[in-house]
């Protein structure tokens, strides 16, 4: 078992915030919109740095949908940023029409995705948010799993021609994938090899899933860790490989079970290799306040409830 | 730049496309293309700066033009083929299967002119707003122009945006909006009464001119130059642009029942009847 430590704890979308800083260095092009959420989105960083390219579009989430599509016909290259629920389902028809089907290199950084959003409550736990941009042609969905790989991924949505949708949370959650680290979009990233069961998991759930794989190899179940940090386009080849050598399945995501990753994952299994799986998501049902912590363990999202699953999916073996 | 009597002529084409291109579909939205077509014709021939042969996505070097109310492709696509973006004769294969016209604006099926896809209706004040800015920045002297219906200002989106341009100040952008008081259910005033639309711009910091007879090309060309003329001053700038839906033939003026809807084969006859060919049919 390849072993991962916690080497520091940090927020995903502070990932984002200085990826973004490091992708204007890069680029003079790149430009950055917020809706008065500036701080919270860790926009801050690039305002402060390049305040010329930075637009303060106020509480106005449609608008700015608009103004970063308009600015990518002149060469520059948008990222706008708000609170996952209110740049992804309250502006889903704005992006539906001037981002994806208009086809515009937009790049939306949704931060405080998630039910790990805690206190703030339903209203504001997206967990639907994967699964509304994913249906959308043209679009590329990443959900980097750590603060590490939420730089990375910013980053490589800012070379990236088209648009993007960028998942990240606000809390603070385990860093522990290596700095600098290249973020290939569409590609598959292998953590674990293993042979009795494969574990695909997205975002903060990727921890989780190697926690439960090292519970797991000490119970004998060689179990295999892929972080499908790209929901689209799907690395369709990884995870048919994975599940043909594997024979059973567990997605682990912080979404809704209808409509995340695990959905896409059981399409590319029922089309490729019929395989059994089971889902590690959040029921069809609206989250609450609480914290963290308590939300991933109430909403079963833990490394017990990965474990819980495999032992049900290797029965059906 | 043409004289006033040869746009007026081509606004007459314009006209006969039009309504042959929507019943040779049967379908399409003839009323408001035919009440804005003048300054269609003014705007793409006279008014706007730009080479239809060089068309670029980023328009660098060139005014742009994004119409919001994507429903009138009539009147858009007829000033487009007339003004040499593309064959007239392809006007026949509107709202076709494998038409590049296609019911609405799209940038999918690579027709030059078409930076946006537009007709869900409140995105393209947004949309100018941000070409405006992009202009800005990159040093393009050139203007932005959208084009709105007056239903469609019942999107609160357009407010966001209206909001943002007069507060930040975004002076090489100039909005026009279609003052037909018609849409689809009834009249602007009984759907949702705009009030006093001058005075509502106004307040969010918009310089604004009224064209008193948007069908008359010489008010339409005058006015578009004053509304030039304000531009670099420190505010976005309106224009309303008062016109009559279905302008041009005379049962299909002032009414709303040709918003979304087609003559038919018999009754097209009547219609071009009062619009004589000037540059000849597709």
């Amino acid at each position: 078992m390849t072993h991962y430590e916690i080497k520091s704890s940090k927020e995903l979308r502070a990932g984002m915030g200085e990826g973004l800083v490091e992708a204007g260095k890069r680029n003079v092009n790149v430009v950055a919109l917020s809706a008065d959420v500036k701080g919270s989105v860790k926009m801050d960083g690039f305002a402060k740095e390049f305040p010329e390219r930075f637009i303060q579009c106020g509480i106005a989430e449609a608008n700015m949908v608009g103004i970063a599509a308009g600015l990518s016909l002149c060469g520059k290259v948008p990222f706008i940023g708000g609170f996952a629920e209110f740049v992804t389902g309250r502006v889903y028809d704005q992006i539906r029409q001037v981002m994806a089907y208009s086809n515009k290199n937009v790049k939306i950084c949704g931060s405080h995705a998630g039910i790990s959003l805690g206190e703030d409550g339903a209203t504001h736990q997206t967990m639907e948010d994967i699964a509304l941009m994913k249906v959308l042609p043209n679009m590329t969905v990443l959900v980097p799993a750590d603060f590490n790989q939420a730089k990375a991924a910013t980053l490589a949505a800012a070379e990236h021609v088209g648009p993007v949708y960028l998942r990240l949370g606000r809390s603070k959650m385990p860093c522990f994938l290596p700095e600098g680290e290249k973020f290939e979009i569409g590609k598959a990233q292998l953590l674990n090899e293993g042979k009795d069961v494969t574990l695909f998991a997205c975002g903060h759930l990727v921890w989780e899933a190697l926690q439960a794989a090292e519970a797991l190899e000490k119970e004998g179940v060689s179990t295999e860790v892929i972080n499908i940090h790209t929901i689209k386009p799907l690395d369709v080849k990884a995870i048919v490989a994975s599940a043909k050598k594997t024979g059973a399945v567990v997605t682990c995501e912080e979404h809704l079970i209808n409509g995340g990753l695990g959905d896409s994952v059981a399409q590319t299994l029922a089309m490729h290799c019929p395989t059994p799986m089971e889902y590690v998501a959040v029921d069809d049902k609206f989250g609450e306040s609480g914290t963290p912590d308590e939300m991933l363990t109430n909403y079963h999202l833990r490394a017990a409830d990965i474990i819980e699953k495999v032992h049900t999916v290797l029965k059906r073996k | 730049m043409k004289t006033t009597a040869e746009l007026q002529q081509i606004a007459t084409q314009v006209r006969r496309d039009i309504l042959r291109m929507t019943t040779n579909a049967k379908s399409g939205h003839p009323g408001g293309s035919l009440g804005t077509a003048d300054w269609f014709v003014a705007m793409n021939f006279n008014l706007m700066d730009f080479d239809p042969a060089k068309f670029s996505m980023s328009g660098e070097g060139e005014d742009m033009l994004f119409v919001s109310q994507g429903h009138i492709t009539p009147v858009i696509y007829s000033t487009m083929a007339r003004r040499g973006f593309f064959p007239v004769d392809e006007l026949k294969t509107f709202r076709k299967f494998g038409t590049r016209l296609q019911g609405h604006p799209s940038t999918a099926h690579n027709l030059p002119g078409i930076r946006m896809a537009s007709g869900s209706l409140g995105q393209g004040l947004s949309v100018g707003v941000g070409a405006a800015l992009g202009k800005k920045m990159t040093g393009d002297k050139h203007i932005v122009y959208t084009m709105h219906g007056d239903g469609e200002l019942e999107e609160g989106q357009i407010w966001e945006a209206a909001m943002f341009a007069g507060a930040k100040k975004v002076d090489n952008l100039i909005a026009t909006i279609d003052y037909n008081n018609q849409q689809i259910d009834a009249t602007v005033d009984e759907v949702m009464t705009l009030g006093d639309l001058k005075a509502k711009f106004e307040s969010f910091l918009w310089k604004v001119v009224v064209i008193e007879n948007g069908n008359d090309m010489q008010q339409v060309l005058d006015g578009m130059a004053k509304a030039k003329a304000l531009t670099g001053q420190g505010s976005p700038v309106c224009v309303i642009l008062t016109t009559k839906m279905g302008y041009g033939v005379d049962f299909m003026q002032d009414t709303n029942k040709y918003h979304g809807s087609v003559l038919s084969a018999d009754d097209l006859p009547k219609a071009l009847a009062q619009l004589p060919e000037t540059l000849g049919d597709f």
